[in-house]
């Protein structure tokens, strides 16, 4: 018989939730999400978190996904709620990160009349989201809350908004959850084309200069596996993404580290140089390629594999398309590839290689550190070390973030977690509690700037309710970083509004929060303090570390500039500066 | 080039706005929208007309699908195909003029279908080049007020958009 039990739509949200097997939900109170949490108050199978402000729940909620690769799920009220929520939104927007956001709505007969707290959230988030839905009717909770996971987590995943008027959570219904989904509007394509795929096997196996780039496509797609077998078995260079680090080992020798604007040098000189580009589950953009009309001076072939369409030929025109899950079409590959009699490497595989380690000679990497100042270059290096290199490291945005993604060596994926396509300043801290909730053992370090961590900072309060054990790693440089480092190269040195005045006190900030707070000055110190805190390992330690003001991220492309147009840091001669 | 675009959405609020936030948020053009639901009432159909390179209007056709109330799309200009557009006219038809409008209806094969004292209301169906030859060959202080729905178009023979 069916469960005929009339329960109320708040309640139908909760079980909708128990349902989708959700572990946490993120979220803030307020009036027209009252009735939903008071079915919360009544339940046990999600743990609710409550933050200090929405931007923080939708972020957190994004690194739980992130981390664990589950939908993340974050809950706020109408109006200001709302509003709050969008750059989070945005910001698992851009990186394609699945979450399902439900906002409270004014009641449908105040909506469009400017009611207290009202806010067209649909309207709104439309263009930063997958999709998002307006439940009118108490009986279309459940269908809607079900289309809502299966969008955000199938194809190309993305959030979902569904907002959710007030009445309509007090308002009685069965709770009946489908089974299934179908939408005939909404059917991603998985499997890639066979033929494409066998043209593009050819092509790799009589490349000279293969090449293989990929992105946050790999990581999402749990593609690494793959990706790993694919490009061992033919000896190709690879290159990663700053949303696809850790897609592939990154202490693995055939890895030439990040590509792009602060990529390394023999990545964007190989990207530029080869005559077969394997391109997966990235996008070719602005920070990547650079100037397209300067990646097209030289002639390539090139394979794009993503499960977008629209992904493909947008930037940068490919040969052979190939539309399809990552890992299946990977799989498919390296099938296809078992069936090829185990050549030598041709001459021309070794050719290039040498090629590639004389880029590597380079060592565009490689920095001074020899003023005593703290140089955030080996604040990196050192936590690599100490947490030997199985961390999970959050960053938020700026020269930091480069010096993270640079010198953290990510060995699996879902380990580097940072907003790569909005650029969210702010979203270190946040990040850091989605991903510890989700691996309460796991060391997590916040890598941070004294800008970027003042713009969540009241988290630091969430942390302290839930005993988050997290180490933020603050490279106290007293600038906007990366703001200050543009002014320099293109503003002569015109440093306007990057200095960060009346800094407070963080390490007695986060004693306040009840939190242990370390200020570290001194080169010498900057293991020991890293071993100090780690060892803390049930308590939340804040360290400041006080760096060289200076320093600046290379290797650079300037904007609008060719992959090979590098900046390189012996390139740059004091006096230049 | 000119190209117009047929596509069958989910009947849903917010589903025009989709579209419409769409092309304003990428920089495409709009030159026309027009939807209506379809005999089937879950079904909208819409007819975009846009412009742009190959490599823009491919994209809009990726994006268009990409969105989830959209079902399918088509563009019209892959094939053959046939346009419509239909326009009222309000003309002034005073003295001599009366007669040079009724004339100039007749040879556009328009129809008057309404009647005042100074002016003739003109319905005109037609390709929008059709139309835009209508209001050349008027002289321009004859006209009153223009509305125009935007093209509609549907393939040729066997070319059938449905779900």
């Amino acid at each position: 018989m069916a469960d005929t039990q009339q329960i109320t739509g708040a309640e139908i949200v909760i079980r909708c939730l128990e349902q989708e097997k959700v572990k946490f939900v993120f979220g803030y109170p307020g009036g027209a999400v009252l009735h939903i949490y008071d079915a919360i108050y009544n339940q046990n199978h999600f743990k609710h978190i409550l933050v200090r402000h929405e931007q923080a729940a939708v972020h957190a909620a994004d690194a739980f996904s992130r981390a664990t690769g589950e939908v993340g799920v974050a809950l706020v009220t109408s109006g200001p709620g709302a509003t709050n929520a969008i750059t989070g939104i945005a910001t698992a927007y851009m990186d394609s990160i699945p979450l399902v956001v439900i906002s409270g709505q004014v009641p449908v007969p105040a909506i469009g009349l400017d009611a207290f707290q009202e806010v067209d959230m649909v309207g709104i988030t439309r263009p930063c989201v997958k999709h998002n839905f307006l439940v009118k009717d108490v009986k279309d909770i459940a269908s809607t809350m079900k289309k809502a996971f299966h969008i955000a987590r199938t194809g190309r995943p993305g959030p979902v908004v569904v907002d959710i008027p007030k009445d309509i959570t007090a308002h009685l219904a069965e709770f009946v959850y489908p089974n299934t989904v179908e939408l005939r509007s909404y059917t991603p394509i998985t499997k890639g084309h066979s033929g494409q795929i066998k043209k593009a096997v050819k092509l790799l196996l009589e490349a000279k200069r293969p090449m293989v780039y990929t992105g946050g496509g790999v990581v999402l797609g749990e593609a690494s596996e793959a990706l790993v077998k694919l490009v061992k078995a033919l000896n190709l260079p690879i290159t990663n993404t700053l949303m696809g680090l850790g897609g592939y080992p990154s202490t693995d020798k055939q890895f030439v580290g990040m590509l792009g604007m602060h990529g390394t040098y023999e990545a964007n000189m190989a990207m530029q140089e080869c005559d077969v580009l394997l391109a997966v589950g990235a996008r070719f953009d602005d920070r990547v390629i650079g100037n397209p009309e300067h990646f097209f001076s030289k002639s390539r072939t090139i394979i794009h594999i993503d499960i977008d369409p629209s992904s493909i030929s947008k930037r940068v025109k490919v040969d052979v398309p190939i539309v399809g899950d990552v890992k299946s079409v990977l799989a498919e590959m390296n099938d296809l590839v078992a069936t090829e009699t185990p050549k030598q490497q041709s001459p021309a595989l070794k050719a290039w290689w040498e090629q590639i380690e004389a880029w590597r000679s380079k060592l565009c990497l490689s920095y001074d550190n020899s003023n005593g100042l703290i140089k955030p270059q080996y604040v990196i290096e050192k936590l690599w070390e100490v947490t030997k290199g199985d961390a999970y490291v959050t960053s938020d945005v700026g020269q930091h973030q480069m010096w993270a993604a640079q010198y953290y060596k990510f060995d699996k994926p879902r380990r580097w977690i940072n907003s790569g396509g909005l650029g969210t300043m702010g979203v270190g801290l946040p990040y850091a509690m989605g991903c510890q909730l989700a691996n309460p053992t796991a060391q997590v370090a916040c890598v941070t700037g004294e800008g970027s961590i003042q713009m969540n900072i009241q988290e630091l309060s969430t942390c302290a309710q839930y005993h988050l054990p997290i180490k933020v790693i603050l490279l106290n440089n007293r600038y906007l970083g990366m703001v200050r480092q543009w002014q320099e190269f293109f503003y002569e040195n015109r440093y306007s509004e990057s200095y960060m005045e009346s800094l407070p006190d963080f390490v007695k900030l986060a004693e306040s929060y009840g939190h242990v707070g370390m200020r570290i000055e001194n080169s010498n110190d900057v293991e020991g303090a890293l071993k100090e805190a780690f060892d803390m390992k049930d308590r939340f330690v804040f360290m400041n570390f006080i760096t060289d003001q200076k320093e600046n991220v290379f290797p650079m492309i300037a904007a609008g500039k060719g992959l090979t147009e590098m900046l390189l840091a012996n390139d740059i001669n004091a006096e230049d500066l | 080039m000119r190209h117009i675009i047929s596509l069958l959405m989910e009947n849903e609020a917010g589903a025009l706005s989709r579209v419409a936030g769409l092309f304003s948020a990428r920089g495409y053009n709009i030159e026309s929208l027009t939807v209506a639901v379809t005999e089937d009432p879950t079904l909208s159909r819409m007819t975009v007309v846009t412009s742009g390179s190959d490599d823009v209007i491919e994209q809009i056709i990726k994006q268009l699908n990409k969105l989830v109330d959209v079902v399918k799309v088509l563009d019209l200009n892959d094939g053959k195909f046939i346009e419509r557009e239909l326009m009222l006219i309000k003309v002034k038809a005073t003295g001599a003029f009366r007669e040079e409008m009724k004339r100039m209806c007749d040879i556009f094969r328009g129809r008057i279908i309404d009647v005042a004292d100074g002016s003739f209301t003109i319905e005109l169906t037609g390709s929008g080049t059709k139309l835009d030859a209508f209001i050349e060959s008027l002289d321009k202080a004859a006209i009153l007020e223009t509305v125009r729905t935007g093209a509609s178009g549907i393939g040729r023979g066997d070319r059938i958009l449905k779900v």
